[in-house]
C-alpha cells in the first residue's frame, strides 16, 4: 500500500506542475502568443469541470445503487450541447456582447441591471454551490483515508486532511484566479490547469475502465455477460426521475456560475462552440463508458458495505495495482480541485463585484470613483471572498458530517442552481420579463428549494425537526417539506425539482405579465432576444458614399436652410473649396454629427447620416437608441402638450376673472353713476331754489313757502337716501350684528303697519288672517319688520288700483313658514322682474321718490336672517313672497 | 326772434326751477318729461332752444342729441344738456355728438341764463 504520505508527496507534485502550466500560458497569452491556448481543444476540455468529483468518483456510486440512472447526469449536458445553436449560443453571444462576468452579472444586466437581483442570484449561488465545494473536499479526503487504510488510521484524519486541502486549494485560486484583472474577466492560465486536469481524469477514469474490462473481467464479452447478470443490466427505470434528472442537469449545465465561467465568460471565439457541442458530448461519453463496468466488477469483488463511490480507487487497490490506484486518486483530484478552483472564481467574482464592491463604494461615498485604490480594493475583495467562499464549503463538509452519498448532495445542489434557469431563459428569449417576475420567480424556488430539499437533506432532528418530515410545521400536513400539497410517494428529488421549478416558473411569468418593464429593462431586454440581430459596426464613416447634396438637403431640414447653409459654407471655406458645398470628409461628417446631435439627438443624428453615406446599414443597437430618444422627446412633448392645456386652463380662468372684474367695474361705474344721479338730483332743486330765494327781489309769500317747502322735501329726499345707502352697505359688507329676539308675527306685522300707514299720503285697505300669525318668531325682528315695512309702503305708493288692496298671508308648510303680500295693482312687467331687486331698480322713474334701493336692502336682509323674498309672478296682481328662516318659526301655543 | 324753449326733463322740481328762470327771461318754456317721445316733440313745436337732461325714461339725452343731429334741421339747434351723473365720458360723448353747452347738476342759476344767452347769441 502507498503510504498517505506518498500520495500527498505525489499530490503536491502534480499541483506544482499545474502551476507551472498555468504560469506559463499566463505568460504566453500576456505576449501575445496564444496559440493552441485558444484553441477549440482547450475550451471543451475546460467544459469538463462539469465532470466533478461526484462524477469521477460518484457516478460509479450511482450505477452501482440505481443502475443505468446516472446517465440522467451526462445525458443533460449532452443535449445541450448538441442543441447548443438555440441557447447557448444566444447565451455566449449576450455574456460577450453585455461583458457579463457572472450569471448574476448577466440576470441583473438583462432586468435593467439591477443590483438587487444580482445580489439575490449571488447569495443563492453561494448557498446553492457551498455545499458542492464540501462535496468535493469530502471526495478528496475519502480517496486519501482508502489510501491510508483501516490499519493506518493514525496517520491521517479527516477532518485535519480536509481542512490542508482547503487551503491548498484557496491559495491556487487565489494565486491564479486574482493574479491580474482583467476587463473581460479572462484566466488563461486557470484554463489550461483546468483543461490538463480534464484529460487527466478521463485518462484516469478509462486506465481503471480498461484494467476492469480487460485486466479482471476478461474482455467485452465476458464483461457484458457479466453486466447482464447484475442487477444493474435490468434496466429498472423510473421514468419521472429520468426525465427530471435529465432536465435537472441539463438546467443545472447552463445555471451552475462555474459552467457559466468556462462556457461564456472564458470563451474566446463563438465557434469554439460548434466544435465543443460534439466534442463535449463525447469527453462525456468516454467519461461514462466504463462507469458500468467498474460498478459491476466493484459490487462482485468488493466486500458487501463497502462504499461503491470509491470503487475507481479501491478496485485497483484490491488487485494491488498501486500505480493505477495513485492515476485514478489523480484523476479524482482533478475533477475535485478543477471545480473548486473554478467554482470559487465564479462566485469570488459576484460576490466582490455585487455585496463586496457597491458596500465598499457606500462606505466611501463619492470620494472613490477611481483612483489606484479601487483596483486594490477588488482584488482584496476577490481574494477575501475565494477564502470565505472555501471557508463555508469546508465548514459545510465539518457539520453535514460527511454521511450522506455524495450524488445526492450534488443532486441538491444542481436543484439550488437551476432556480435561475425560468429568469435566464425567460430573459433571452422574452422580451417581456420583468425584474419584479425574476426577482419573484427566483425567491419563490429559492425558498422552495431551502425547505423542500436543503434543509431535509441534514437529516431529521439536524435542522428541521423530525416531527416537522412527519405531520408538516403547526401539524398542516399539505407543507411537510417532502410532500407538499399533499404530494406523496414522488420521489424527493424529483418532487423538489417540480414544485420549486414549476412555481418559480409561475411567479416570474404572473408577476412579469402584472408588472411593465422600466426603460433600461426595456432596452436591455431587446438587446438580449435580439441580440443577433444586432450588426456590430464602427462609429467611423465612410466617406466615399456620401454626397455633399444629400447631406445638405438633409442637414436644411434639420437644422434650417440658413443655419445649414452657414455650416456648409464655413466647411467649404475651410476646406478651400469653391462654391458652397465642401467635400464629405471623415472630418466633416463627424463634425455634422454632432451639430446634427444637438437638434435631434446622437442616436438619431448617427442613424440619418449612415443613412445617407450608405454602406453602413442602421443596426438595431441604432433603432433602439432612435426609439429610446423618441420616447423622451415623446414624454418632454406630452408635458409640453400637458403644461399648454395648463397654460391656457389659466389663460380661461385668467379671461373668466378678467370678465368677472370687467363686470364688476361696469356694475361700480354703474352704481357710482346712479348714487350721483341720485345725489345730485334733489341737490340741483335744493342749490336752484335757494338761488331763486336769494337772488330774486320782490318773490310773493306764497311762492317763496312753496319753494322752501321742495328744498326742504328735497333735503329730506336727501337724507332718506343716504340712510338706505349706508344700511345697505352694512348690509352688504356682513358687517350687520343681528339683534335676535322672539316675537309673535302678528305682533311684527302690526308694528310694521302702523309704521307704514303713518303720514301716508294715499289710503290701503290691509287684509289680513290674524289666526294664521299665531307663529312665535324666533330672529331679528326688527330687520324683519323693516322688509315688512317697505313691502307695504311700495304697494301704497305704486298700486296703480282705484282702491288699493293688500292682502297679507301667512302659508305654513311644516318648518317652512312664508308671508306673502299680495297688492291688486298691475303686475310688473316680465322684462323687469329679473331686476326689481337690484339696485336703484325703478320701474318707472317718474313715480315717487324712492331710490330704488328699498326691495334691494329686502333682499339683503332675507339673506342675512338666512330666508328669502322673492317676486311671485304666478299669484294673482303683485305679490311678494317672503320665506322665513327655517327653525326661525314655531307655532304659538 | 322768437324765445321759445323745449325742457326735456322728469324731475318735477328742477322743471319747476327751470321754468322759472327762462320765462324771466322772457322765454316761452314747453316741458316733456319722456325720453322716448322727445324727438318727435322737437319735430313738431320746433322751438328756438332745448334744454335736454342726461337721465330720461325711455331715451336717454345723448341718443336724442344724435337723432337730432343726423336731422338737417336740427344740425344747429342749440341744445343744453344737463346731466346728474357725473361722468367725464358723458360730457365728451356729447361734445363728440355736437352738443352746444354741456352742464353738470347741480348748476348755478346764474350759469344756465349765462349759458342760454350766450346760445341764442351764437344761434344769430
Amino acid at each position: 500500500m502507498a503510504s498517505v504520505n506518498q500520495l500527498i508527496g505525489v499530490s503536491i507534485a502534480y499541483v506544482v506542475f499545474l502551476f507551472a502550466v498555468a504560469f506559463f500560458a499566463e505568460r504566453a497569452a500576456a505576449s501575445g502568443r496564444r496559440g493552441w491556448l485558444g484553441s477549440p481543444l482547450v475550451y471543451t476540455l475546460s467544459l469538463s469541470i462539469y465532470c466533478t468529483a461526484w462524477t469521477f468518483y460518484g457516478a460509479v456510486g450511482y450505477a452501482a445503487r440505481s443502475g443505468m440512472e446516472f446517465v440522467t447526469i451526462y445525458l443533460g449536458p449532452s443535449l445541450v450541447m448538441i442543441g447548443w445553436w438555440w441557447v447557448l449560443r444566444k447565451l455566449v453571444r449576450i455574456g460577450r456582447a453585455q461583458r457579463a462576468t457572472s450569471v448574476a452579472d448577466l440576470i441583473s444586466a438583462r432586468y435593467g441591471k439591477s443590483n438587487t437581483l444580482a445580489i439575490v442570484v449571488t447569495i443563492m449561488s453561494v448557498i446553492g454551490v457551498t455545499p458542492y465545494i464540501a462535496l468535493q473536499l469530502q471526495s478528496v479526503t475519502l480517496s486519501l483515508s482508502i489510501f491510508a487504510g483501516p490499519d493506518d488510521a493514525g496517520g491521517f484524519s479527516q477532518p485535519g486532511g480536509a481542512f490542508w486541502i482547503a487551503v491548498g486549494l484557496a491559495v491556487f485560486t487565489v494565486l491564479f484566479g486574482t493574479r491580474n484583472l482583467n476587463a473581460n474577466e479572462r484566466h488563461d492560465g486557470v484554463v489550461i490547469a483546468i483543461a490538463v486536469e480534464a484529460v487527466v481524469k478521463l485518462v484516469a477514469l478509462m486506465a481503471v475502465g480498461i484494467f476492469v474490462v480487460w485486466g479482471i473481467a476478461g474482455g467485452i464479452g465476458p464483461m457484458m455477460e457479466r453486466i447482464n447478470t447484475s442487477p444493474i443490466g435490468e434496466w429498472n427505470v423510473d421514468r419521472s426521475r429520468w426525465v427530471a434528472l435529465t432536465a435537472l442537469s441539463a438546467a443545472a449545465f447552463l445555471c451552475l456560475p462555474r459552467m457559466f465561467q468556462v462556457l461564456v465568460v472564458e470563451n474566446q471565439d463563438e465557434r469554439h462552440l460548434q466544435i465543443a457541442s460534439w466534442a463535449f458530448p463525447l469527453y462525456l461519453l468516454l467519461m461514462s463508458l466504463f462507469v458500468v463496468p467498474i460498478a459491476v466488477v466493484g459490487l462482485d469483488l468488493m466486500p458487501a458495505g463497502s462504499n461503491p463511490d470509491l470503487f475507481v480507487l479501491t478496485v485497483p487497490l484490491a488487485e494491488g495495482r498501486i500505480g493505477l490506484a495513485t492515476l485514478s486518486f489523480l484523476g479524482g483530484f482533478s475533477s475535485a480541485t478543477s471545480m473548486v478552483i473554478v467554482a470559487t472564481l465564479a462566485l469570488a467574482t459576484m460576490v466582490s463585484n455585487h455585496v463586496v464592491m457597491p458596500v465598499w463604494l457606500n462606505a466611501q461615498g463619492n470620494g472613490a470613483s477611481v483612483s489606484g485604490d479601487v483596483r486594490n480594493v477588488v482584488i482584496f475583495a476577490r481574494r477575501t471572498s475565494i477564502l470565505v467562499i472555501i471557508g463555508f464549503g469546508y465548514l459545510y463538509y465539518r457539520f453535514s458530517g460527511g454521511g450522506a452519498a455524495l450524488a445526492a448532495i450534488g443532486l441538491i445542489s444542481f436543484v439550488g442552481v437551476a432556480q435561475f434557469l425560468p429568469a435566464m431563459l425567460g430573459g433571452i428569449f422574452w422580451r417581456g420579463a420583468t425584474r419584479t417576475g425574476a426577482l419573484s420567480g427566483l425567491i419563490v424556488g429559492f425558498v422552495i428549494w431551502v425547505y423542500c430539499s436543503l434543509l431535509p437533506s441534514f437529516g431529521p432532528d439536524v435542522v428541521l425537526s423530525r416531527e416537522l418530515f412527519e405531520v408538516g410545521p403547526w401539524g398542516v400536513g399539505l407543507l411537510r417539506p417532502e410532500a407538499l400539497f399533499g404530494i406523496e410517494g414522488l420521489d424527493a428529488t424529483v418532487h423538489a425539482v417540480v414544485w420549486s421549478l414549476t412555481l418559480n416558473t409561475f411567479a416570474f411569468v404572473v408577476m412579469s405579465l402584472m408588472t411593465f418593464p422600466g426603460p433600461l429593462e426595456r432596452l436591455q431586454g431587446a438587446q438580449f432576444v435580439n441580440v443577433f440581430d444586432h450588426s456590430t459596426q464602427t462609429r467611423g464613416w465612410d466617406a466615399a458614399f456620401a454626397t455633399s447634396e444629400d447631406l445638405m438637403i438633409m442637414s436644411q431640414r434639420i437644422l434650417g436652410p440658413t443655419e445649414a447653409q452657414n455650416l456648409f459654407r464655413a466647411e467649404a471655406r475651410k476646406q478651400g473649396v469653391r462654391g458652397h458645398l465642401p467635400e464629405p470628409t471623415q472630418a466633416f461628417l463627424q463634425h455634422l454629427e454632432r451639430e446634427l446631435a444637438a437638434s435631434v439627438g446622437s442616436a438619431t443624428a448617427h442613424a440619418m447620416i449612415s443613412q445617407l453615406v450608405g454602406g453602413a446599414s442602421v443596426s438595431v443597437q441604432d433603432l433602439m437608441a432612435v426609439a429610446d430618444e423618441s420616447a423622451q422627446i415623446l414624454e418632454y412633448s406630452n408635458q409640453l402638450e400637458a403644461k399648454s392645456a395648463e397654460l391656457s386652463r389659466t389663460a380661461g380662468q385668467l379671461r373668466e376673472a378678467n370678465d368677472k372684474l370687467t363686470a364688476l367695474s361696469v356694475q361700480k361705474d354703474a352704481f357710482l353713476s346712479q348714487i350721483s344721479h341720485e345725489l345730485r338730483t334733489p341737490m340741483t332743486s335744493i342749490r336752484s331754489f335757494t338761488e331763486i330765494l336769494r337772488d330774486t327781489e320782490g318773490l310773493g309769500q306764497v311762492e317763496k313757502t312753496k319753494y322752501a317747502s321742495i328744498i326742504h322735501g328735497e333735503t329730506i329726499r336727501l337724507t332718506r337716501l343716504l340712510d338706505a345707502l349706508l344700511d345697505l352697505s352694512v348690509l352688504e359688507n356682513g358687517q350687520v350684528n343681528l339683534n335676535v329676539e322672539s316675537g309673535r308675527l302678528s305682533e311684527v306685522l302690526d308694528k310694521s303697519i302702523v309704521t307704514a300707514q303713518a303720514g301716508a299720503m294715499r289710503p290701503l285697505t290691509i287684509k289680513r288672517r290674524h289666526l294664521d300669525e299665531a307663529i312665535i318668531l324666533t330672529t331679528d325682528l326688527d330687520r324683519l319688520n323693516q322688509v315688512f315695512i317697505n313691502l307695504i309702503t311700495n304697494a301704497q305708493k305704486y298700486c296703480a288700483a282705484q282702491t288699493p288692496i293688500l292682502t297679507i298671508e301667512v302659508h305654513r308648510n311644516g318648518e317652512n313658514v312664508s308671508v306673502v303680500f299680495a297688492d291688486n295693482g298691475i303686475p310688473i312687467p316680465v322684462q323687469s322682474r329679473a331686476l326689481i331687486f337690484e339696485k336703484f331698480a325703478r320701474i318707472k322713474d317718474t313715480e315717487g321718490d324712492g331710490a330704488g334701493l328699498g326691495l334691494a336692502i329686502c333682499r339683503e336682509i332675507m339673506t342675512r336672517l338666512g330666508g328669502n323674498i322673492r317676486y311671485a309672478p304666478d299669484l294673482e296682481g303683485n305679490a311678494f313672497v317672503i320665506d322665513l328662516p327655517r327653525s326661525a318659526a314655531m307655532a304659538a301655543q | 326772434m322768437d324765445k321759445h324753449v323745449l325742457l326735456v326733463e322728469d324731475e318735477m322740481n328742477i322743471i319747476e326751477a327751470i321754468r322759472f328762470l327762462l320765462s324771466r327771461e322772457g322765454w316761452r318754456v314747453d316741458t316733456h318729461s319722456d325720453g322716448a317721445t322727445a324727438v318727435e316733440i322737437i319735430r313738431k313745436l320746433r322751438p328756438t332752444l332745448v334744454v335736454l337732461d342726461y337721465m330720461l325714461p325711455g331715451k336717454n339725452g345723448l341718443d336724442i342729441l344724435l337723432e337730432l343731429r343726423n336731422d338737417p334741421d336740427f344740425v344747429n339747434l342749440p341744445v343744453l344738456m344737463l346731466t346728474a351723473r357725473g361722468q367725464l365720458r358723458d360730457r365728451e360723448q356729447a361734445e363728440k355728438a355736437g352738443v352746444s353747452r354741456f352742464m353738470t347738476k347741480p348748476f348755478s342759476n346764474t350759469e344756465v341764463v349765462t349759458a342760454v344767452r350766450d346760445l341764442v347769441q351764437l344761434a344769430r
